[in-house]
């Protein structure tokens, strides 16, 4: 049994906005599916009175003061910047949504 | 309203169908820095001064959490009778759009800081007021997006846009989301019950501090959702209105999309679930995107962010810092004012109640302060489509006007122009009463000159009142305001014309 179908790394692909050929979608399938399966198998092991964990330092409440400070300089982040127009980003044109 | 053959009227609608409503409310909160870096949050600042590699989605930047955007959170939470979250986590809320340059919005997905909370609204009905108790789902914290600007094409929207312009002040800026639970039971009272949710909403985040909620500027924003069935019939599709950025909207929002639904089920169609956005000059909404395939967000844990784990001592000290909720402050100053349930909803409903309370504090006379921030000063605001707490009219200028019109100088009228002034810039109430001319035309003589003039161009009407119709005398006290543009005493007109004429009540 498979962990992953290839229809489902599709759709993933669709999601990251990656564009697979058919033997790429092979390819990836395979290999999504043996790191699914490993992990599965560690999950096996794991007992009810292990929670599960998303950060694997026990720190919370990290916060800071509500002060605010000055950010970048403007023509410093226009150079970086791929394109700029009118002190702002200037991005492709977006399609069908709103 | 059912002119047009896309919808069935009101009334009718909610005749044969039930309204479920639902509202998502995203309020941006008053700090200063932003929810995860220091970058200022001042609205209106030259476009990219207020970001940083963090707000950027630059690679090593790492976010830190705001503790007063927790706070207020919290303290939101607690107002709406929520129950506060011991442990919760932030999550990546992916999605590929340019107003977020991380490609991801942090937010919360199935751990909010608050959950399960109420709100009771007001609303006024013919049998009096109605409570409602509108049941909270969640309070969530998240970012806003960036700002986009479309250019290029024709239409400088979205659609034929050759390239869009981003702004990233607004990236970052602490959100947060208050998402109600169905709302059953209104009935034809659904379009008020969710206006007065948001109204109240405003008032509470006003009362608490955490944002000044200024609608006008986008940091409170709705999204409504509505769906109508058959009396005891399960719940109808629901439809999600988005861009419903006012309240004088959200009423127009749910009364449209009712009529709307009700169009679409009585000529055997069937309810799509999709995003509609809501056009403020319309009145209407229209067909966005459809939600059939559902979204796939791919929420995960944010990695970046350590848990929130308020404590109850934390939520406790909070707790403590509420102040006197709206409800109950609408309660006492009607009791100290001594009003009608009736008159107090006026009040309210005008947003007027803390101008109100202000103006009596600064020694005002109470009904005259009502008078003014409920009467001409609201019409003004609505005129420029403005709020009224952003009227330039301080309590000195109401005092200073009500003087002049205690003293004869001025009549109610007058007054009117005199705030209009006042709000156009022309100075204080003194020097637009110089400046426009407004005065009282007192001197007997120039009113009965013009007494006369209107005397000798109506002469029947001269006739009929020293006949004893003494009622005629409006014909001809009107045209004497008309002559003097409305600057005599309306009252001592009447009772020169009756003079003159030998004619007593």
């Amino acid at each position: 049994m498979t962990a992953i179908t290839r229809a489902e790394v599709e759709h993933l692909a669709r999601l990251a906005r990656l564009q697979l050929s058919a033997d790429e979608l092979d390819h990836y399938a395979g290999q999504l599916d043996v790191i699914l399966q490993s992990v599965a198998r560690v999950a096996e092991v794991t007992a009810d009175d292990i929670p599960p964990t998303s950060h694997p330092i026990p720190v919370e409440n990290v916060y800071r003061d509500d002060v605010a400070r000055p950010g970048l300089d403007r023509a410093e982040i226009a150079a970086g910047a791929p394109a700029w127009e009118d002190d702002r980003f200037r991005v492709p044109r977006i399609l069908d949504e709103e | 309203m059912s002119t047009a053959h896309d919808t069935v009227d009101f009334d009718e609608a909610l005749a044969m169908f039930e309204p479920v409503l639902g509202i998502e409310t995203h309020v941006e909160l008053g700090t200063n820095s932003k929810m995860f870096c220091s970058c200022a949050t001042a609205f209106g600042a030259d476009a990219n001064t207020q970001v940083c590699p963090v707000c950027l989605g630059l690679p090593g930047s790492l976010p830190v959490v705001n503790r007063t955007a927790v706070e207020s959170t919290i303290r939101m939470g607690l107002a709406l009778n929520c129950s506060i979250a011991p442990w919760c986590r932030f999550a990546r809320k992916n999605y590929f759009y340019p107003d977020m340059p991380k490609d991801y919005q942090v937010s919360q997905y199935d751990e909010p800081l608050c959950f399960n909370g109420y709100l009771d609204v007001t609303v006024e009905t013919d049998d009096g007021p109605r409570v409602f108790r509108v049941e909270i789902e969640r309070v969530h914290m998240e970012e806003d997006t960036g700002k986009l600007t479309h250019a290029g094409g024709t239409t400088g929207r979205i659609h034929g846009a050759d390239y869009s312009l981003v702004d990233y002040n607004r990236a970052g800026i602490p959100l947060i989301e208050i998402v109600t639970k169905p709302i059953v039971g209104t009935g034809v009272l659904a379009p008020q019950v969710a206006k007065a949710y948001v109204a109240e909403l405003r008032d509470l985040m006003r009362a608490l501090g955490v944002s000044d909620v200024r609608m006008e500027e986008g940091s409170l924003r709705c999204d409504v959702n509505v769906s109508l069935n058959l009396p005891g019939a399960e719940w109808g599709t629901r439809s999600e209105t988005k861009n419903v950025n006012s309240l004088r909207s959200v009423e127009r929002a749910v009364h449209s999309e009712i009529e709307r639904q009700a169009a679409v089920l009585t000529t055997g169609g069937r309810v799509i679930q999709e995003t509609r956005h809501f056009h403020e000059d319309t009145g209407r909404s229209t067909s966005g995107r459809s939600k059939e395939q559902a979204e796939d967000y791919r929420y995960f844990p944010e990695p970046d962010l350590v848990p929130v784990a308020p404590s109850e001592e934390w939520i406790e000290e909070l707790r403590g810092t509420l102040p006197e909720l709206p409800a109950l402050k609408r309660a006492r100053l009607q009791a100290a004012w001594g009003i009608g349930e009736h008159e107090l909803q006026t009040i309210v409903n005008a947003g007027a109640l803390e101008l109100v309370e202000a103006a009596i504090a600064d020694g005002v006379d109470p009904a005259a302060a009502r008078k003014w921030w409920t009467g001409e000063l609201a019409r003004i605001a609505n005129d420029r489509d403005l709020e009224l707490t952003d009227l330039p009219v301080t309590s000195a200028q109401i005092r200073r006007v009500e003087e002049l019109v205690a003293d004869g100088s001025l009549n109610d009228k007058l007054a009117r122009q005199v705030f209009d002034g006042v709000i156009a810039g022309e100075g204080d109430v003194d020097a637009v009463v110089a400046g426009r001319g407004l005065a009282v035309v007192s001197d007997d003589s120039s009113l009965l000159a013009a007494i006369d003039e209107a005397l000798a161009a109506q002469p029947d009407v001269a006739e009929k009142i020293r006949g004893g119709k003494v009622q005629a005398a409006g014909a001809i006290v009107g045209a004497v305001m008309k002559t003097t543009r409305g600057q005599a005493d309306a009252a001592k007109v009447r009772a020169l014309l009756l003079e003159r004429l030998g004619v007593s009540e």
